[in-house]
């Protein structure tokens, strides 16, 4: 292979975290002033394999080549001197210094005074100001502090800084995410001038029209393998999404037994009080039903629940609850009302992972177990739960195991005890299988499943296509803050729902 | 762009005014304070304001700006470091041990003859390095929270400290008879004429001082200490050698508490191996009053100066007024929660 045909690529890259192998055995190959897409479901690796790329993470196998030369990259330095840049998902500000100093940081220019080197505000300054320029990015003080930036400047930010370093390949994780319409043509605009000077991109994106709009050559992935990499120009929509989500789905869920009945809670015109976030949502849960929430990242869905949950301000709109009008404005007034929430992020807002497997299960519950005299019942404490690990078939060697030596499985599963021990009537599961191997999902979805058939009613967001269509009798589908559809489970499939995901991309 | 309210509704000009004005209430408390308390110590006691009180505030301040110097670039980088007082003491103690007069009865060295003065002060300020430096590398290669890692350090040095102190053969003695050029160095004055003279001391603290400002804005190292401060997985991401920086942080830092213990020891006309107990928390408190953030990536060196001040006005303005020293540390404590507070509500991001 010579060095003209590639910049860069990857090779046979596999790479596995505790309990998971999120990369197996993955390629890709961009040629040099392209825009290469790579395309995938939530979870199918896109942003792992960019890490691998970029030093963050060392890949288990693999090689990866630059120009026909094999690089490996311990550190994002070696790889931004290597020529690769990479404009993160999330943008990682220096909140309190100027945009100039974020701009260079790592690099920031200095000139030589006897033996020491000062700071060179001055060269800076011009050298941000003709980035900026160049980029039409004028409108940005290069001098004020990056905290008073808005989201979507911050993104122009970032992108100004993958390009001033000057790279061969730019690696744009979800570039548009935060960007409105016409920052995103600008974006274009950028993209298309770097591609003509030569600059490879590689653009990772869930939105399928601005792939196809931007990019020469695509590539797919799912569950963390290589699909294919095909000419955007030989692509439309619909194969670009059977390609992403083509798999069968036979024996993953178990059998439901649930029947919804009348409507328990009624969600009507509910609008969110934080900017960009969902608007107008209406729907209604019914007893023993079972809602699945689907959409792509950025859809709102988190932020709907936990809205809904008081953990979140409300601009307008009402919830009824079993009739009656209900403002709830704290997570404590939600529970009082016999609602539960399973968090989206196990790790950082569910468990305590230095607590047990006894304290974390009665942790949403202690006020019931404290005793007249003001101690708790560590007897009860203990029956219930010793009750819960036996009903949700919990495998912990004991009570006093700490949390965080469970499996991911069985976390959850200690976390859906707690939230049990409250009698809720109806259960909200952010992402209830995230994370979770394919064994322990079957038992997770026997739990909900078992939850649904004795009259629970159940909101369940979930990013997994076959997921949803599998345990769901009813799917509401979101799209940037918006209802798109309200779907029936049995009836539909992953096309229809994926187009509704992406109904205003 | 145009002010707008939580409503959307575009603010009225005496809205913003007010807004705006509170807003700098908001960022210059530190300073209102300070005027508030000059003001009021003069409004008790018309002679506070004589250069006389003036000099001992700053003689006072010298050494703990020193201090404070060090501890802030750590405070920024989003640390902390609790053996600073330990190590101003083993300064104190090394640095007094050889510079005391020939023919002192309980000299340290008996027999040894005189150093030349930068000898032993170059020797504390390498010593209090070296803890420094291995402060730095338990904190960025071994990965020890900095609370814990300096903990550590700060009993240990203590240890260290009072071994040397505690030898044949006088035992543990204070260590008096310091040598004139160095009690000189810590109580002497520059006298511009009569009335207005400047110590010593105060000019060393200051140029101290104005080295570590340029350091901190001038210098890439100092970019990067806020970086690392205010987002240390950015710094890390864009290239910053962050372990690298960390060492050299803590070690600068060590060197600082090498050459105050020093001073702190010529001021006073000795040592012993108790001085400097409880400094880094002195010194802590304020650079939080000036204005630096615990969790790092804020924080200046004038900043840093003048909360040092505002702990010495407060302990010598308010015994000046004859104010019970006890309410002085009431005040101290209220000052330093109500500071960050302050602080905090200014750095408070809208959801």
């Amino acid at each position: 292979m010579g060095d003209a045909e590639y910049v860069l690529e990857m090779n046979h890259i596999s790479k596995s975290f505790p309990g998971v192998k999120a990369l197996d055995d993955v390629n890709i190959k961009v040629r040099p002033g392209t825009v290469h897409a790579l395309m995938g479901e939530n979870g199918a690796g896109k942003s792992t394999l960019m890490k691998c790329l970029f030093g963050i993470y060392i890949p288990d196998e693999g090689e990866v080549r630059l120009a026909g030369k094999p690089v490996h990259f311990d550190t994002t330095r070696q790889a931004l001197d290597a020529g690769i840049s990479m404009i993160p998902q999330e943008s990682m500000p220096v909140p309190c210094r100027p945009v100039m100093e974020n701009l260079w940081l790592g690099r920031i220019p200095v000139k030589k005074f006897g033996p020491f080197g000062l700071v060179d505000n001055k060269r800076m300054l011009e050298d941000t100001t003709s980035i900026f320029k160049s980029l039409n990015m004028e409108d940005i003080d290069p001098k004020t502090w990056v905290r008073n930036l808005s989201v979507s400047k911050r993104q122009l930010l970032e992108i100004a800084k993958a390009v001033s370093y000057n790279a061969r390949v730019i690696i744009m994780d979800e570039p548009s995410s935060s960007l409105t319409e016409n920052e995103v043509e600008h974006l274009f605009r950028i993209i298309r001038d770097l591609r003509s000077k030569g600059v490879s991109i590689i653009y990772i994106s869930h939105k399928i029209e601005e792939i196809l709009e931007i990019s020469d050559e695509v590539t797919i992935m799912r569950d963390g393998r290589h699909v294919g990499t095909y000419s955007a120009k030989d692509l439309t929509m619909d194969m670009i999404i059977s390609k992403m989500v083509g798999r069968d789905l036979t024996h993953r869920f178990p059998p439901r037994s649930n029947v919804p009945g009348e409507a328990v809670m009624k969600v009507e015109d509910l609008t969110s009080a934080e900017t960009k976030s969902f608007k107008n949502i209406s729907f209604e849960l019914r007893k023993g039903e079972i809602l699945g929430i689907g959409g792509l990242v950025g859809a709102k869905r988190t932020e709907l629940v936990e809205s809904i949950f008081g953990l979140r301000p409300i601009e307008s709109g009402t919830i009824t609850l079993d009739g009656k009008t209900a403002f709830i404005t704290s997570p404590q007034n939600a529970i009082s009302r016999k609602m539960a929430l399973l968090t989206e992020e196990r790790r950082a807002t569910g468990i305590v992972p230095m607590l047990s497997v006894m304290e974390n299960t009665i942790l949403a519950n202690l006020p019931r177990y404290v005793k007249r005299s003001g101690f708790l019942d560590d007897k009860r404490c203990l029956a219930d739960t010793e009750k819960s690990i036996e009903q949700l078939r919990v495998k912990t060697p004991s009570v006093k195991t700490r949390i965080k030596d469970l499996s991911g499985g069985n976390q959850q599963k200690v976390l859906f005890a707690r939230w049990l021990l409250t009698e809720p009537d109806i259960l909200i599961l952010d992402e209830p299988t995230r994370g979770i191997d394919v064994g322990a999902k079957y038992e997770i979805y026997s739990i909900i499943a078992d939850l649904a058939a004795n009259g629970k009613s159940i909101i369940m967001i979930s990013s997994e296509m076959p997921e949803l269509l599998g345990m769901s009798d009813r799917i509401m589908v979101m799209c940037e803050g918006r209802v798109t559809g309200i779907v029936d489970g049995k009836t539909t499939n992953q096309e229809a729902i994926m187009r509704l995901a992406a109904q205003f991309m | 762009m145009t002010e707008k309210n939580a409503q959307g509704d575009t603010l009225t000009r005496s809205q913003a005014r007010n807004k705006k004005s509170k807003e700098f209430a908001l960022n210059n408390a530190i300073y209102i304070v300070f005027m508030i308390l000059v003001l009021g110590i003069t409004i008790q006691e018309p002679s506070f304001l004589a250069w006389r009180n003036l000099r001992n505030i700053m003689s006072m301040s010298a050494t703990r700006i020193i201090i404070a110097m060090g501890i802030g670039g750590i405070l920024i980088t989003g640390g902390t470091d609790l053996s600073a007082g330990r190590q101003v003491g083993l300064a104190a103690v090394v640095a007094s041990s050889l510079l005391q007069y020939q023919d002192y009865a309980r000299r340290m060295y008996p027999g040894m003859s005189d150093l030349p003065i930068w000898l032993p002060i170059v020797i504390a300020i390498v010593v209090c390095g070296l803890i420094g430096l291995i402060n730095g590398a338990i904190i960025a290669y071994l990965k020890v929270p900095p609370f814990i890692a300096t903990l550590g350090t700060q009993v240990a040095t203590y240890g260290i400290t009072s071994i040397y102190f505690d030898r044949p053969p006088y035992g543990a003695q204070p260590i008096g008879g310091l040598r004139k050029d160095l009690t000189t160095l810590g109580s002497g004055y520059l006298g511009l004429d009569g009335t207005y003279s400047i110590p010593y001391i105060v000019l060393i603290a200051l140029g101290i001082a104005a080295i570590v400002w340029l350091m901190h804005n001038k210098t890439r190292f100092g970019k990067n200490i806020y970086a690392i401060g205010g987002n240390s997985e950015a710094a890390k991401v864009s290239g910053v050698p962050v372990q690298k920086t960390l060492l050299i942080v803590y070690c600068f830092a060590g060197a600082l508490y090498g050459l105050a213990g020093t001073l702190e020891a010529a001021r006073t006309g000795g040592a012993t191996n108790n001085y400097g107990n409880g400094y880094e928390l002195d010194a802590i408190a304020a650079c939080v009053v000036g204005g630096v953030s615990t969790s790092g990536g804020i924080g200046t060196v004038p900043g840093m100066v003048i909360g040092v001040l505002i702990f010495s006005i407060i302990s010598y303005g308010l015994t000046f007024i004859n104010m019970n020293p006890y309410w002085q540390q009431i005040i101290k404590g209220v000052i330093i929660v109500s500071a960050v507070a302050l602080d905090a509500r200014k750095y408070l991001t809208k959801r």
